[in-house]
């Protein structure tokens, strides 16, 4: 067993720019989902056809989901949490494909994906209660407690971040481990642990952010 | 003894990952039990209680990983050796 599990690997150079097998993964996710859903969806009918029809229940759990959480109207913030879960579960499912590496598994999609829903709660905020509701909302209950919110609102997006990171790596982690004690077929038990990992974290992933953004809106005290 | 600074990284590493288990572990195990408890009082809150488990689990785990991400950090990305 070679490398460190924090390393990244470089599969090709753009110019001067390294590429590395995360970002393929995230451009190969990106491109087959853009194109199957622009080829299943070129012409949506009332009548549903099979794969229309699937994708149709997908989109209203993920909507009957949030509106449980949320407790209002999920649609407008259908776009971004929807297709935040529907990249989450494909980018940690890719690591049952053989050379592709989960995105996730790298500190940079997790910070990036950190960072978007970061902007996305105060930018909900800010448009669901007017900016200056919503920046009282930060000196609530009490004043003394203002530098506790604004640091609770840093350390939330950190640990966001690092949940995913630290899950989807240290599986990466435990297989390569095991793969390299056992070989062959011992690591298929870990492989199906990975599956179940890789949905769970995308859901909980999407959960919080949820959360998050339920807060900023007003909806529920968090 | 010149790799003092590794044999210190690999004992901080073992450390941070067997005590950063245990109370998540212990707490993972209440807060099961409790939702387990709950769920068998209530079973038609089920949907609310698992998904509330999850998030719950979700952040105790947080503080498991966060040792073991320490723990990697020390030894693989150890900003203390050349």
């Amino acid at each position: 067993m070679e490398g460190s599990p924090l390393a990244v690997d470089i599969v090709f150079q753009l110019g001067s720019v390294p590429i590395s097998r995360a970002v393929v993964t995230t451009w190969a996710i990106m491109a087959v989902l853009f194109v199957f859903l622009s080829i299943a969806l070129r012409r949506p009918v009332a009548k549903a056809g099979p794969v229309q029809a699937a994708l149709e229940i997908v989109v209203t759990t993920i909507a009957a989901q949030l509106r449980e959480i949320l407790g209002r109207d999920p649609w407008p913030f259908l776009p971004l949490l929807g297709s935040l879960f529907i990249f989450l579960v494909l980018a940690n499912l890719a690591a049952i494909l053989p050379g592709a590496t989960p995105p996730t598994g790298h500190i940079e999609t997790p910070a990036a994906l950190a960072l978007i829903v970061f902007l996305s709660v105060h930018f909900f905020g800010i448009r669901a209660r007017g900016g200056w509701q919503y920046l009282r909302h930060y000196a609530e209950p009490n004043l003394f407690l203002l530098p506790l919110n604004i640091l609770s609102e840093l350390t939330r997006t950190f640990s966001l971040m690092i949940r995913l990171f630290g899950n989807m790596m240290s599986h990466e982690f435990v297989i390569a481990i095991v793969v390299f004690l056992a070989g062959l077929l011992v690591p298929i038990p870990f492989l199906l642990l990975g599956i179940l990992i890789g949905i769970i974290q995308a859901y909980i992933f999407t959960v919080l952010a949820t959360v998050y953004i339920a807060a900023a809106v007003g909806a529920v005290e968090a | 003894m010149e790799n003092l600074v590794e044999v210190v990284s690999i004992l901080g590493a073992v450390v941070a990952v067997s005590f950063g288990a245990i109370m998540p572990a212990f707490s993972e195990g209440r807060a099961i039990a409790a939702a387990m408890e709950a769920i068998a009082r209530q079973p038609e809150a089920a949907g609310t209680l698992s998904r509330t488990l999850f998030v719950g689990l979700a952040m105790i785990e947080t503080m498991a990983i966060y040792c073991l991400v320490i723990a990697l950090l020390l030894l693989y990305a150890n900003p203390f050796t050349g």
